[in-house]
């Protein structure tokens, strides 16, 4: 059985055949209507989503599937104190499959090692996020048709966020990626990375300013700086508004530049940049549907006729 | 001068940096078991300066030699069987340790869910760095109490 806590847990030929799935499962997706008929997702939030809770729910339903879950940890046993693993060896009774997000890190991992079934890590603290750098490294294959050879600027909250942190994990792996990571000082990529990336002779800069590199960059990605993750409220407004991409500083970068950004937005991208066509946001979210019912797919193991 | 007799069967940890043995001593988890310990701390060293030392009368299978090479895999330890040296073990940093640490990280699994083992995996050999298994957390020493 097999589960989902890192990207590095699938080769880089795995992510291949997912990626390959996912793009015909984009093209074919009344043909996977019934691939999942009888089987059930459960997802497991302790902590609220909206846009992985209902992409997973939307994958399970477009193969067919039934989904069944709580959406805060309020609503669910673990407002009794029970543990993560106890509630993950009750689900394994209800469902076949797992999505489960948690503000802790590393519960997921814990459910695994005490699951029936397969578990996703949907968004462990300020972790991991493996299923957002599938649907990141899907969008970046499909728009620019590689994955390898391009400069990335990750800008915004570098050391909570963990989107940030899966995509980095998951992009080192292929060939001639250089990374610049664009932050405030406090919020800086966590060194289990920069430790990694030096091991690894990979090329990287730490820069404060965006204006001074967006030039350089074929791919932005633009995070959030998330409330939720200070301890200090002093500390989040201080920081919140440090970035703002706006269509003035777009226009400094290059014509085939992506942008990228696991949403929700709040402000760090003007709504004026949403007409780019290098704003490719919300067709990520797209992807995000076709990749997470590809990977429900495979960690199902159902290999789908899809002849027919 | 400081006399202490010899062990029949047992250990002598030498080369302990000094102050460290009574740490040591804790989480050898000899605090908790019946086997007669000799503390020797700040004795003179040639090669250290000062150097604590740990004399322990115990059965040679019960000692946990991977907490040991975690504590400082720079210890001497002297086998002792019929009072004589029969075997000096070389510590080597293990792979994994199980529940001698604690990750101090607010938002690891491991401060909430109770009877978790906490594992620390050697994730960088070269600078002696252990991580969390759950949070990816660097283990960095912050009481007394820890190593």
């Amino acid at each position: 059985m097999r589960h989902l806590m890192n990207p590095l847990d699938f080769s880089v030929e795995e992510l291949d055949k997912l990626f390959d799935l996912a793009e015909d499962i984009a093209e074919n997706t009344g043909r996977y209507a019934h691939v999942c008929d009888g089987k059930t997702l459960a997802t497991c939030f302790y902590e609220p989503s909206t846009r992985t809770r209902l992409s997973f729910e939307a994958a399970m339903i477009k193969l067919g599937g039934q989904v069944l879950g709580f959406s805060e940890a309020s609503s669910s046993s673990a407002a009794k104190g029970e543990s993560v693993s106890d509630t993950i060896r009750v689900i394994s009774c209800y469902a076949d499959i797992c999505a489960m997000r948690h503000p802790k890190e590393g519960a997921p991992m814990v459910a695994a090692s005490r699951s029936g079934i397969p578990v996703i890590n949907a968004g462990d603290g300020g972790h991991q996020h493996p299923t957002q750098t599938l649907t990141d490294l899907m969008t970046i294959r499909a728009l620019k048709g590689r994955l390898g050879n391009f400069t990335i600027g990750l800008c915004g909250d570098l050391k909570f966020g963990r989107t940030v942190h899966s995509l980095i994990n998951a992009l080192i792996r292929y060939e001639g990626i250089k990374f610049i990571f664009i932050s405030p000082p406090e919020l800086r990529v966590p060194d289990y990375i920069t430790d990694r990336l030096n091991k690894m002779n990979i090329s990287y800069e730490e820069v404060t300013s965006l204006e001074d590199r967006i030039g350089d960059l074929d791919m932005l990605y633009m995070t959030r700086v998330q409330r939720e993750r200070f301890f200090n409220e002093e500390d989040y407004v201080r920081l919140k508004d440090f970035y703002i991409l706006t269509a003035e500083k777009m226009q400094l970068a290059p014509p085939d530049m992506l942008v990228l950004h696991p949403l929700p937005r709040v402000n760090e991208i003007s709504v004026e940049v949403d007409d780019d066509p290098r704003a490719v946001y919300f067709k990520q979210a797209q992807y995000g549907v076709y990749v997470r019912m590809a990977l429900i797919l495979t960690l199902l193991d159902i290999v789908p006729d899809t002849n027919s | 001068m400081l006399n202490i007799g010899k062990i029949e069967e047992g250990f002598v940890l030498d080369h302990i940096q000094a102050g460290k043995s009574l740490s040591i001593y804790k989480h050898l988890g000899l605090d908790k078991n019946a086997d007669t310990v000799a503390i020797i701390k700040n004795a003179k060293s040639a090669k250290m300066g000062r150097k604590d030392i740990l004399k322990v009368e115990c059965d040679i299978n019960t000692l946990d030699l991977d907490v040991l090479a975690f504590i400082d895999h720079n210890i001497t330890v002297n086998v002792i069987k019929d009072g004589e040296i029969v075997d000096k073990k070389e510590l080597v940093l293990p792979k994994e340790i199980r529940n001698v640490i604690k990750c101090h990280n607010p938002r690891c699994i491991t401060s909430i869910e109770q009877g978790l083992p906490h594992i620390f995996v050697l994730a960088d050999e070269e600078n002696e760095v252990y991580r969390c298994r759950y949070c990816e957390e660097k283990y960095a020493p912050k009481a007394e109490s820890d190593i």
